[in-house]
């Protein structure tokens, strides 16, 4: 795989950190500065109180999985994070500056990308009008455009195809190549692997790997098996609150952990 | 069917994979040609035909324009918008405005004189329903984006007041306007007799429909339009600010209702108060078999529209007021959400 073509060639390969699936070194993630943090983030939808006081941190460079039960609030904290459910309280603050109340257009040109839980593609658009349509800045970058088509090569085959024609993996694939066509310092993706054949999911977390040596990534995810594979950092989710916070590996050796926090049948999910 | 990939590749040679062919939906595009041929031998006269299916297609045509702006309105905003009537009665009363003062040019035996007087009064009502619109949108629409009961109740009592305000500027009465010198008359093919005012309105309204594909397929502003349409809040989350591009559409749509306004009150050589509100139900009956946000479909919902009132009008005067309403039965009998429903998100 070659790297993203407008980083620096120090980036070219996975850093050491992140050499071996998940990153492993608790103490290496404490050095980090963190890109993203939420501080007692509550967001309410309608009547319903949804985030109860969401702290956590997104270390910069590298994958954060964001995991938990059904409803523990993981959608609605990227959402919260991307201004679409404003924060009634707490603060978010990335890359440097608070963004709790700016709106999504604002925090998308901050460098922020978003690939949501529907994947949001525009079904009756093109795969090529919907990446030209991402391109905000102008031209799609030709040697970026090329490195997607290696992440996804599926894109390039079905250049010309409406959107709403591609399968559920085409469609993730085309959602996730639209949120990095231009060079994002953050991206969200929302459950990526949801509903998708485990061939296609092994390609996804080939992309995914790829992907985490160039851009700092939030990722919501309900299949242990792929978290495990990317995960750097992982915080846990439940109730509308951060349980738990480390290192993925360290979840990942502790079957009791994993059974207390999310509930896992281990012979099931590994 | 395959087709290969001819739009060239980020790496500058074209892909040569084959893929499916894009599978352009073709059947409602072919149900205004088959309402002609199937209205053939039920009417029995083919100059009748002729005359008929002209005046269906001109009729058809100025809905489109009319009703088009409301469509992309509904789809881009889910914007309910019952006053889009009053935007077309103030352009016809706009138009009487400008060509009144013109009578020497509508007069006139002169195809310039008279031409240069009617896309005048069509400017200055698009111009003037343009900025109706975006002081409505500002100051009516916007407290209710998002609240549909609202929207319904607030924008018919825009058309309530609107048509009272018309009374008190233009006065109760209607007002004949008849058409420019030249614009009289028709024009005869063999047998048959075509107006040459709707010939002249199918002219204008595929111009404007040509104009409004071109823009909503070949530019970055169309493509963020059909984008909008879909998914309004994935279009922000790219960084676009769609609320301007909303405002822009809600103009756009209501200067086109104001154009609109005009070519029918030429059609119908008067104006009246209540022209726009009576309109709003065939232009309802258009967006929704045509499929709410579908510029293409608005445009052969349109046609059938045209085609099928003055068809049925024909053939059985005694249903005709109720042939438009049939017509949408079928269509949503056989498409549910219209001729080429938008995928919403």
């Amino acid at each position: 795989m070659t790297p993203a073509p407008d980083l620096p060639a120090s980036m070219a390969a996975p850093s050491p950190l992140f050499s071996s699936p998940g990153g492993h070194d608790g103490r290496l993630e404490a050095t980090r500065p963190a890109l993203l943090s939420l501080s007692g983030v509550q967001t309410l939808i309608g009547p319903y109180h949804i985030l109860h006081g969401v702290d956590f941190e997104v270390p910069e460079r590298g994958l954060t999985m964001l995991l938990g039960r059904n409803g523990a609030g993981k959608t609605t904290t990227l959402r919260t994070v991307m201004g679409m459910w404003k924060a009634s309280a707490g603060t978010i603050h990335y890359d440097g500056a608070d963004i709790t109340r700016r709106d999504t257009p604002a925090i998308a040109r901050a460098g922020v990308g978003y690939v949501p839980e529907s994947m949001g593609i525009f079904a009756g658009l093109t795969v090529r009008e919907n990446l030209v349509l991402a391109a905000r800045q102008g031209d799609i970058d030709p040697a970026r455009l090329q490195w997607i088509f290696t992440l996804f090569p599926a894109l390039k085959r079905f250049w010309t195809l409406p959107a709403g024609h591609l399968s559920g993996g085409q469609k993730q694939m085309l959602a996730t190549a639209r949120a990095i066509i231009e060079p994002k310092k953050l991206l969200l993706i929302d459950e990526p692997t949801k509903g998708l054949a485990p061939a296609i999911i092994n390609n996804m977390i080939d992309a995914l790997r790829e992907l985490k040596s160039s851009t700092t990534m939030l990722v919501v995810e309900q299949n242990f098996r792929f978290a495990q594979a990317l995960g750097d950092t992982v915080a846990v989710m439940d109730s509308g609150r951060i349980v738990h916070t480390g290192s993925m590996a360290a979840l990942a050796d502790d079957p009791h952990l994993q059974q207390s926090l999310l509930g896992l049948d281990l012979g099931a999910h590994q | 069917m395959t087709r290969a990939l001819t739009e060239e590749a980020a790496d500058g040679g074209p892909p040569t994979i084959d893929v499916p062919a894009t599978p352009l939906d073709k059947i409602p595009l072919l149900l205004v040609p088959a309402m002609m041929l199937v209205s053939l031998p039920l009417i029995d006269s083919f100059p009748s035909w002729v005359t008929l299916t002209v005046a269906g297609l001109a009729m058809g045509m100025m809905i489109f324009v009319m009703a088009s702006g409301l469509s992309l309105i509904f789809g881009l905003m889910d914007v309910l918008n019952f006053a889009h009537g009053a935007f077309i009665t103030v352009g016809a009363y706009v138009g009487v405005t400008v060509l009144r003062p013109l009578g020497d040019w509508t007069s006139a035996d002169s195809v310039l004189d008279n031409s240069l007087a009617v896309l005048l009064a069509m400017a200055a009502a698009g111009a003037v329903g343009g900025v109706l619109g975006w002081l409505f949108e500002r100051i009516i629409v916007r407290p209710v984006y998002g609240q549909h009961l609202k929207q319904i109740l607030i924008t018919m009592g825009g058309l309530i007041v609107a048509e009272q305000l018309i009374h008190v500027i233009w006065g109760p009465d209607m007002i004949p306007l008849p058409k420019p010198t030249t614009f009289k008359g028709g024009i005869t093919f063999g047998e048959a007799s075509v107006e040459k005012y709707r010939l002249i309105a199918v002219g204008v309204g595929a111009v404007i429909f040509v104009a409004m594909m071109l823009v909503l397929n070949r530019t970055r502003l169309g493509l963020l339009i059909r984008a909008g349409v879909e998914d309004r809040e994935m279009v922000e989350a790219l960084g676009y600010r769609v609320g301007r591009v909303f405002v822009g559409v809600f103009v756009a749509g209501a200067a086109l209702a104001g154009l609109g306004g005009t070519m029918w009150a030429l059609y119908e050589e008067s104006v009246r108060a209540t022209m726009g509100a009576e309109l709003m139900i065939l232009i309802f009956i258009v967006v929704i078999i045509g499929g709410l946000g579908s510029v293409g479909g608005c445009f052969v919902a349109a046609l059938m529209v045209g085609l099928a009132s003055n068809y049925v009008g024909f053939l059985a005067p005694k249903i005709a007021l109720g042939s438009t309403i049939l017509l949408m039965m079928l269509v949503l009998l056989w498409r549910p959400s219209g001729l080429y429903p938008v995928a919403k998100r």
